[in-house]
């Protein structure tokens, strides 16, 4: 189910009731011991694949694509603690990566059959999250940081001040409506690691957010984009790639990693234990990574790719966008969420509806 | 009755499979639900039913707390504004001439054509600031304010130097607004069904006795309706008080309701036991609820008896 457009197409749409549709599906139960059928079920978030590259795929391997949609790592997870519903291709994000490989929900990749991984960056070929990338290769990468309306805002925000702890923007402001987003960002205004697990540091966090609320108008649930382009708030917290999609709309919208650093995301492609196609999903991944079906994705949702081949075949435009690909130096200040254990997602959960309730 | 006792086969044919799908389909994930509620979460996916009480005692800290009451206002609000819609085209439909009528009870239904999602995105395109409710009062506001300049009133600035618009949306008011619009046919049904099967002679009696229309109201309609009423009340409350997408995406910063704290169990908190002590607090509601309304139709019963 997709919902009613707003503003921009955005990757990371409000999909509730997705769910439903895809646990609707039936998937034939794959024999372990026959070929392969020629069938791949991909698992992906909206608007997250170039337009020709299931039938690109399918010209080149004779494979069908059948290709579902999930709204958050969240929902990701959930399908799949109840055992792997069908699927041979997901796309988690970092965090979420580690957390499937703690839960043995990944089945370890053969690098042998991915040859393209020759394609990848080599400073994404190795990843805390997952040392020696047995179970995951990266797909796209970006950062969170703050979209904003040029003619509203007071030079270029890139402080987290402007929308975590002022009231210059008061009620024109429209925060993440993600618990641990939000305090992860607040550690990072805070100057603490994006991490940091400490309860003491993580009631300071909260009592900042709890402070900050009246000049809130909305923790929006991924949809702040939207709500800019709309001009219901003048400054947000959001995806690169959301406020990227909406700069290519209007001229007056702007993004910007703040000088503290934000967060640094990295979606990976996985095959979930028990795929009915672990071979076909092999050779899907390693497709995804050739360079020209790599070049036609990031060309058409504009998120950074670690594809350096894929790079080579695309435009001065994307290759030097800096709210594609951010200055070095605020890369550097930038950190990836790791999968922190269930304590700190308790503590973070309490805090989160405290901080909704006050 | 008695024609059941004598063919039991015939009862079991038509009762079997009503019975299995409850069963199957109500009863036993409740069941699984409520174990789990009793259980604790051992690492990231295993859970481990100890039956403790852990989950209800944190359910009952005052945080929680709070947010049912919250969750108990909005849904109380959202009843009373749907009983007073509601019983407003209930009546209005049963007056109608007959031929209208199907008409009108389709189109209290056709919203549940459209899913509530969408339904709910387009609420946010009437209500935002620069939406359909908005743009109309600036239209409003821009001919009124060319009238007074017209009339030599323009200095005044009486309507204000420029439209303002309302905010509409992201707030309690949304929430609320929401939900009655969501849940308005939930009420406006069962009390189209009493009111129809009311004995309009009633209405004639008591008006031809002397009692004005607000004694009738009062003392003749209500009372006949009360079986639709009550039921009304417990289908409109029962769902709103367990909506978390409508305070989702168009409440503001203080718009949580407890279904909200629920989601977040069952995703990004991981905890589903918790989640699932939470649900159940809000599923003993229900039965209290259920329980009045079999309560009630009880006395009704004895009433007409005696």
């Amino acid at each position: 189910m997709t919902t009613p457009k707003t503003g921009g197409v955005s990757r990371r749409k409000f999909l509730v009731g997705m769910g439903a549709v895809a646990a609707g599906l039936k998937f034939a139960p794959g024999s372990v011991f026959a070929a392969e059928d020629k069938k791949l079920n991909f698992y992906n978030w909206d608007t997250y694949i170039g337009e020709n590259t299931l039938g690109d795929f399918k010209s080149a391997t004779g494979i069908d694509v059948t290709m579902d949609l999930f709204a958050d790592n969240d929902e990701l997870f959930a399908k799949f603690k109840g055992g792997n519903p069908g699927y041979d291709v997901i796309v988690p994000t970092n965090d979420f990566v580690e957390r499937m490989i703690t839960a043995g929900m990944l089945m370890p990749l053969d690098h042998g059959k991915i040859p393209n991984i020759e394609n990848v960056d080599p400073t994404f070929r190795d990843a805390a999250f997952d040392p020696g990338r047995k179970y995951s290769l990266p797909y796209m990468w970006g950062t969170i940081g703050i979209g904003y309306r040029k003619s509203k805002a007071d030079g270029v925000p890139d402080d987290w001040k402007w929308i975590l702890d002022s009231d210059q923007y008061a009620g024109k402001i429209a925060l993440m409506g993600d618990g641990t987003t939000m305090i992860q960002m607040a550690m990072k205004y805070l100057g603490y690691p994006l991490n940091e697990s400490d309860p003491g540091r993580i009631r300071e966090a909260e009592a900042l957010l709890t402070k900050q609320k009246p000049n809130v108008k909305v923790f929006a649930d991924d949809n702040g984009q939207d709500l800019l382009l709309s001009g219901e708030v003048d400054i947000c917290m959001e995806w690169n790639g959301d406020i990227l999609q909406i700069m290519e709309e209007d001229d007056d919208i702007g993004y910007v990693v703040p000088r503290q650093g934000g967060l640094l995301w990295q979606d990976c492609l996985c095959v979930p234990t028990g795929a009915p196609h672990p071979e076909n999903a092999h050779a899907f991944i390693n497709f995804i990574l050739d360079a020209e079906a790599g070049a036609e994705i990031a060309d058409f949702i504009q998120y950074a790719t670690p594809n350096m081949a894929a790079r080579k075949l695309l435009p001065a435009e994307y290759n030097s966008n800096p709210a594609i690909f951010p200055p070095q130096e605020v890369i550097e200040r930038c950190e990836v969420a790791t999968y922190n254990g269930t304590e700190y997602t308790r503590a973070v959960d309490e805090a989160w509806t405290r901080i909704m309730a006050a | 009755m008695e024609s059941w006792r004598r063919n039991p086969l015939t009862f079991w044919v038509f009762a079997l499979p009503p019975s299995l799908w409850l069963a199957l389909f109500f009863l036993a994930p409740l069941a699984l639900v409520w174990v789990m509620s009793f259980g604790e979460k051992v690492g990231l996916i295993d859970i481990v039913i100890a039956w403790r009480l852990d989950n209800y005692m944190r359910a009952l800290d005052p945080l929680y707390l709070q947010i049912f009451l919250k969750s108990f206002w909005f849904a109380g609000l959202t009843t009373v504004f749907c009983l007073i819609v509601g019983f407003l085209v209930a009546i209005a439909i049963t007056f109608a001439p007959p031929r209208r009528r199907p008409l009108l009870l389709m189109l209290v239904m056709l919203p549940f054509w459209t899913n509530l999602l969408i339904r709910t995105y387009a609420l946010i395109a009437v209500f935002r600031t620069k939406g359909f409710v908005n743009d109309g009062l600036a239209v409003l506001w821009g001919g009124g304010s060319s009238l007074l300049q017209w009339a030599g009133l323009g200095d005044l600035q009486l309507l204000g130097a420029e439209f303002e618009p309302l905010q509409l949306l992201y707030n309690n008011f949304a929430v609320v607004a929401g939900l009655v619009y969501v849940h308005l046919p939930f009420m406006v049904l069962p009390l189209y069904a009493a009111l129809d099967r009311m004995d309009r002679s009633f209405i004639e009696a008591s008006l031809d006795l002397g009692a004005g229309h607000l004694r009738t109201f009062v003392s003749v309609v209500i009372p006949l309706a009360m079986p639709g009423i009550v039921s009304g009340v417990i289908i409109t409350f029962v769902p709103a008080l367990g909506s978390f997408l409508t305070p989702d995406l168009l409440g503001g910063t203080d718009s949580q309701m407890i279904a909200n704290v629920i989601e977040r169990q069952f995703k990004s908190a991981n905890d589903w036991p918790f989640g699932a002590a939470l649900s159940f607090l809000l599923m003993y509601v229900t039965f209290f609820a259920i329980a009045l309304r079999a309560l009630w139709a009880g006395r009704g019963r004895a009433g007409v008896r005696a």
